[in-house]
Formats: structure tokens, sequence, C-alpha cells
């Protein structure tokens, strides 16, 4: 049982792996920049949990920042999937342009609250 | 000159006031002419006006101080100088005449007769009192210097009638018939006035008009204000000495120029008189003068001179056996005619009459009266002696006025007998003496006692005075004074037939603030009466007390130095926020560099899928919007990053806002252009 248990797993992973490698390349970089802003903040929240959260408001800001510029990136990857129906008729650059304008207001915010 | 002068008077009357502390009024005496002498001879040798002259002339006259032989010179001058001129005006004329009189200057070059008619036409002229009064004087003054002269005063009754057209019902005068206002010092004025105007016509004036003024007299009398100790004053706008002083000349000169004689109350004038001596020694040169014009007025007139009744100490010494003196002189400190004084009450403090009728010896040498014998059981305190003074009338030309009775204060004082002094420790239960001592307190002594906080020490004494009865002093105070300078005072009480203190430590140890120790011992016992007060160090007390508990007060720190208390005080140390513990500098780099790491695998992983900027436009146009939209987007992220480092949010805003427009242009173009490609694209 074993075995077939890690043989599954090991079959999971590739069936994923591989359904993964068709997914276009634009999509593809908005999911690796998704996964470096979480990386950034679980870094943050690690060196918070060492050193304590003195000026709270800069762990906070450094967080909310990562977590909110990951979250645009999503409804990003959302609007120009092409298999999504529900943004058909929503060009991509206009999500783009939605995605910078929201970066830039979340970033001043976030460098407002820095200290 | 004031300023020095002025120093002096307060010396002067505080001096005076020292050492005449009751109502008892003193005659001018030595301390006033020397007074005079600073007030009146100015610094730089000339008067700065004949007015001036005039009256410290007279004032210097009065009190038989000598002038300078150079103030007389450049007075003189100054003096022929007006008499010669014949544009001076007629109070310049009066005054000139005034100082004349007293320094006899040498006037031979000056031609009287043109003197005598100015002042004669300004007295027919005249409209104004004070006009009358300088001209009508001036001839009074200008008879009696120039004695071959001619002085009439042309028609008499028509000026003694339009000046006393300026009186008024109430007593007081106007200065001119125009002005309604009025005062007493111009009654003063006009009555020497119209002395003038008497002695220089006497036939022609009438009687009946004179009468009149008499009554006006009367009434001015009725105008008198009083004080409570008897002196009486004329008050006015001029102030009570200078209207006082006008009513007197005018009174004085009044009944020295008319044969009648004038009737004053005597009373009234002695009160005058202990007036203006009450005054003391005046602050300024118009005061001065005043007191001492109308003090040499009394001193000499017609109708009642004031005797003044002085004591030079009132204070007897029982054990000097000294007698009490007592002087009696005119208001100048003259001699005063024979007369008898007699002590006809001597109170004490409690109301009973110690001594009474005594008749005074009299000493011709000094001339003063004395009292030289006192009852035996006159005691040590505070009396009042009440003298009376009999003149004898059949010897005497003027009439002599004196106070009915003058009730002086006199302190008695001796040396108060100190028995059974002696200072104890006693057990507080039983009552029981541990310790006793005899004091002498006539010295210093070196008892020396110990006592717990359980004991009580006891001090006893007994005062008595010089007739036997037990003495209560004002002050007696004991003081235990420890070695670290802390110090106590407690009261000792007289009581019945003696004095005593009884000080229990089972309550004082609060106060004693628990410090044991040696303590020394002060006794003070002293009063007014007492010649033989004492402040004596009797020993010292070593007193045990308990320890000091937690909440008790501590002893008040005795300075070291009595300045200290100005030098710097103890430092405040401030106490801050303890700043937060922040985490070593190494470990935040080394997080910094950890927080790089995604950054580079999110580029190594961009290489890895293959991105590339294939699509970016190649046309000009296309391309300038793309790269302005791209260096917009990095010209925000550098607003950003100096807002965090040294701009504020406004600031920061503002430009925002600019760049913020102009990055929607360009994208807009920029992704406009970038989707028409992709479309076209597709449809391609």
């Amino acid at each position: 049982m074993v075995k077939s248990t890690s043989k599954d797993a090991q079959d999971l992973f590739r069936s994923l792996h591989s359904a993964y490698s068709a997914t276009p390349t634009n999509l593809k970089v908005i999911d690796l920049y998704v996964v470096f802003a979480v990386f950034t903040a679980l870094i943050q929240v690690a060196y918070m949990a060492l050193v304590g959260s003195f000026p709270f408001n800069s762990f906070l800001s450094g967080v909310l920042s990562c977590i909110g510029t990951a979250v645009l990136a999503v409804c990003l990857r959302i609007q120009v999937n092409k298999e999504n129906k529900e943004f058909k008729d929503l060009a991509p650059e206009r999500a783009f342009a939605d995605f910078v304008l929201c970066n830039l207001v979340l970033h001043l915010v976030i460098i407002n609250f820095l200290g | 000159m004031m300023a020095r002068g002025l120093l002096r008077f307060l010396a002067s009357l505080l001096a005076l006031a020292i050492c005449n502390a009751a109502s008892v009024s003193q005659p001018i005496s030595d301390s006033h002419r020397s007074a005079a002498v600073d007030v009146f001879l100015p610094l730089d040798g000339s008067f700065k006006s004949l007015e001036e002259a005039y009256e410290a002339l007279k004032t210097l006259d009065v009190l038989g101080i000598d002038k300078k032989s150079d103030l007389s010179l450049s007075t003189c001058e100054n003096v022929v100088k007006v008499l010669g001129s014949s544009s001076s005006a007629l109070k310049d004329l009066f005054y000139a005449l005034s100082v004349n009189g007293i320094l006899k200057c040498k006037t031979g070059e000056i031609v009287p007769k043109d003197i005598v008619s100015k002042l004669q036409a300004g007295a027919k002229d005249a409209k104004l009192l004070l006009d009358f009064y300088y001209s009508v004087r001036g001839l009074v003054l200008a008879k009696e210097q120039f004695s071959g002269t001619d002085v009439s005063l042309g028609d008499a009754e028509a000026i003694f009638r339009s000046i006393k057209a300026l009186s008024q019902n109430d007593g007081r005068w106007r200065y001119s018939s125009n002005n309604p206002e009025s005062s007493t010092f111009a009654a003063g004025v006009a009555f020497e006035t119209l002395a003038g105007v008497i002695s220089l016509a006497p036939s022609e004036i009438d009687q009946s008009l004179i009468q009149t003024l008499k009554t006006g007299i009367v009434k001015l009398f009725d105008s008198i204000q009083k004080y409570d100790d008897g002196t009486f004053y004329f008050d006015g706008s001029e102030g009570p000495i200078s209207t006082t002083a006008s009513v007197i000349r005018g009174l004085t000169s009044f009944a020295a120029s008319e044969s009648t004689g004038l009737n004053l109350p005597g009373d009234k004038i002695v009160g005058l008189a202990k007036f203006l001596l009450g005054v003391g020694i005046p602050g300024d040169a118009k005061d001065f003068f005043n007191q001492v014009d109308a003090l040499a007025c009394l001193e000499d007139n017609r109708f009642s001179v004031p005797l003044i009744l002085s004591l030079p100490s009132t204070v007897i010494s029982l054990t000097k056996k000294e007698p009490l003196k007592v002087k009696v002189s005119t208001v100048l400190g003259s001699k005063a005619p024979a007369l008898s004084v007699k002590l006809a009450d001597a109170l004490s403090s409690k109301g009973s009459s110690v001594i009474s009728n005594q008749e005074l010896k009299f000493d011709a040498d000094s001339a003063t009266y004395f009292l030289d014998s006192f009852p035996k059981n006159f005691d040590v305190g505070k009396y009042t002696f009440v003298f009376e003074i009999l003149l004898d009338e059949s010897a005497n030309e003027k009439a002599y006025i004196t106070e009915a009775q003058t009730k002086v204060p006199i302190a008695a004082t001796g040396a108060i007998s100190i028995e059974n002094a002696e200072i104890a420790v006693l057990d507080s239960d039983v009552g029981s003496v541990e310790s006793q001592k005899k004091l002498d307190l006539s010295k210093d002594g070196a008892v020396s006692l110990s006592a717990n906080h359980l004991q009580k020490l006891r001090l006893s004494f007994q005062l008595t005075t010089p007739v036997g009865v037990v003495f209560k002093p004002h002050q007696a105070f004991l003081k235990l004074k420890h070695e670290s300078q802390v110090e106590h005072i407690f009261l000792v009480k007289t009581s019945g037939k003696k004095s005593e203190l009884v000080l229990d430590f089972l309550g004082l140890v609060e106060k004693l603030h628990y410090l044991s120790g040696k303590y020394e011992i002060q006794l003070t016992i002293g009063d007014a009466s007492m010649e033989n007060s004492l402040l004596n160090n009797i020993g010292h007390i070593e007193l045990d007390l308990p320890e000091r508990p937690e909440k008790a007060s501590l002893p008040p720190l005795q300075p070291t130095d009595p300045y200290s208390r100005y030098g710097p005080k103890a430092e405040i140390s401030h106490i801050f926020r303890v700043p937060e513990k922040l985490p070593a500098k190494q470990l935040s780099l080394v997080f910094l560099g950890l927080i790089v790491l995604p950054f580079i695998g999110f580029l190594i992983g961009l290489t890895r899928l293959g991105v590339n900027i294939k699509s970016f436009p190649s046309s000009v146009g296309a391309a300038t919007s793309a790269l302005l939209f791209h260096g917009g987007i990095g010209a925000v992220l550098l607003l950003y990053v100096l807002f965090w480092i040294k701009l504020d949010l406004f600031t920061t805003l503002k430009a925002l806002s600019m760049l913020g427009v102009f990055l929607l242009f360009v994208g807009h173009s920029t992704l406009s252009q970038l989707a028409s490609a992709s479309n076209k694209l597709k449809s391609a």
C-alpha cells in the first residue's frame, strides 16, 4: 500500500506538472510573481517572529504590501485567462492597466503606513 | 539740599518719636535748630527767591541761629536791587522789605519815597486780597525801616471797608470779590492786613467796624478741628500747618494792633500750640517756616501765652532712685513765669491711684520741677501720671494759659528678685524626684541631667517685685538645643505663687523628632519693667528617646551655611521612557539579504520561462509612448521612495496627481496600441 501511495503521489505530481506546462506563458509569469510575493511575506513573518513586533506598523505594511500585490496579481490572472468565460469581453490590456493602477494606489498607502 | 536734609529729619523724627512715644509735647529744642540749618541754608550760597529768603531768615532768626555773612551779603544785594528798581511788583517789594527787616541791609542809596508811593498806589488800586496784603504790610515795614519818611495810607477807612467786603458769614474770607472760593488761610491773611491798616491809621477806623471783626473771629473758631489728645488746628486746601499758621499770624497781629483786647478761648490756644509742636520736625521748608513763625507769634502775644509741660525722661528706675524731672516752658523753650506743678494723680495700669496731690519741688538752677519721693508701695509697671499747673497770677504782666491736666504715661522699672530656682527630673508615674538641682540664675550654670522618655523635666522659680508682689514676666522661655542644632522652645507659665514648666517627654517624643543625645538648656526671662532680664545657659540634659519609627517626620535639616539656600539646588534626574529593544544590527542585515532572495528567484524563473520583449513596438510613436509609460511607472515608484525618505504626504500627492494624469494618457495610448496590434494579429 505504501508503495502504491507513493506511486500515486508521484503520478499525481507528474500529471499536475504536465497539465501545468500547458498553461500559457503569461499566466505562468503571473503565477511566478504571486509565488515571489508570498515568499517575501513569509520571510517577513519569520523575521518578526524572531525579533518581536516592535515597529508593528512597519511589519503590517510590509506583509500587507506582499499579500496585496499577490491578490491583485491573482485578479489579473483571472481576468487575463482566456479559458475564463466570464471575462471574455474584457481586453487583457485593460486588466493590466487596472492591475498597475491598483498596485500604485496600494503602494502609496503602504509607503505612508511604513513610517 | 532737600534730599540730604530729609534723611536727617527722618532720623531725628525717629529719635523724637522713640523718646516721646506718649502724647507729651516737647518745646522747640536743639534738634530743631540743627535741622533748620540743614533745611534753610542753601548749598550754593544764595536763595532762589526773596520769598524763600524771607522764610529761611525769619526761621533762623526765631531759632537764634547765626546766618552766614556771605549769604547775608548776596541776599542784601538782591534786596537793594529790588527796592531800587522802579518796575518791581508789590509782592517782591513786600518780601524785599521783610528780608531787609531781618538783615538790616545798607540801603543808603535807595529813595524811600519812591517805594512808599508805589505801595500807597498799590493799596489804593488793589482789588485782590493778596494785593492789599502786600501793599499794606509793605507800608508797615517801610514805616519801621525808614523812620524819616511819612507813610500814610490815604483813605484808610475805604481800604478797610473794601478788605472787609471780602469776608463771609461762616468766618472764612474770599481772595477776590469775583471768585467765590473762600478759605480759612485767606482769613488769616485778611486779619494781618487789617491789623496793618489799623496800625497805620489808628484814629481813622471806627470801633464798630473792629467789633464786627471780632464776631468774625468767633465764627472762625467755630470751624476749628481737633484730635482726641486735645490738639486743635485749622484745616484748609493749603494744608493744616499753613492754614493754622496763617490764622495765628493774623490773630496775633490783630490783637497787637488794637487796644481793647481780644478774648480767645484759652484751651484752644493751648491746643493750637500743642498741634504745632506735635508736628515734630517738619519735612519741608514751607511747613518748617510756618511752624516756627506761628510758634514765635504764640510765644509773645496779647491774648494768652501758652505754656508747655514736658518731661525729659518718662522712665522711673526704682534701683537708681533718681527723681522724676518735669519742665515747664513756653513753646520756643523760654523760661516760664512763677508757677507750681502738682502731681494730681498717679494711676496704675489697673486704674488704682497710687500717688495723689503731691506737689513737685522746684530747682531754680536747672529750672525744673522734680518728684523725688515715691511711696513704699510704688511697684514696677506702667502708670499714667496726671500733672496740673497752678499759675502765680499776681506776678504776671502777660496772660498765660496751660492745659487743665496733662496726662503722661510713665514706666517704672526695677530689679526683680528670682528665688527658689530649681530644675528637676521626675519619674512620671509616681511623681517622685529622681534628681534635683538648685539654680543660680545670676550667671550661666553647668547643670548636668539625664532623662529618658518616661520621665519629666520640671523647671520652677519665683519672681518677686521690689514691693513683694509676685511678678509675671512678659517673656519666659526655655530652649532645648540638640547637638545637631535642632531647637525647641517652651513657654514657662506663671500662676499664683510661682512660675513653672513641666516637660513630659512621653508626649514630646514626636515633637523632638526622636532625637536622643545631649541637649543644651537655655532660659530667657524678660520684661519691659525688669532691669535684670536674663538669658542664661543653665546646663545640659542627656535625653534617651526611643528609635524613630518609619512614618515619623525627620528633623528639619539645619543649613550648615545660612547662605546655602542661595546655592545650586539638587540635580533632578529625569526618567525617560525606556526605548524599545531593537534587534541586533547583523540579524537585520541578514534578513535584508534573505528578502532579496525571492526577488532573485523571480528573475531566474522569468528567464527560465523565456520571457521576452519581442512585442515591444518598433514604430517611433508607439515606442516613445511605451517608453514613457514604463518611465512613468518608474517615476511613481521613485516618488514613493522619496516619500518614505523625506517627503510628506501632501507634496507626494501633488506630484502623484500630476504623474498620474501623465501616466493615464501615456498608458492609454500604449495599451490601446498593444490591443489593436493583438487584434490585428488575431484577425490576420
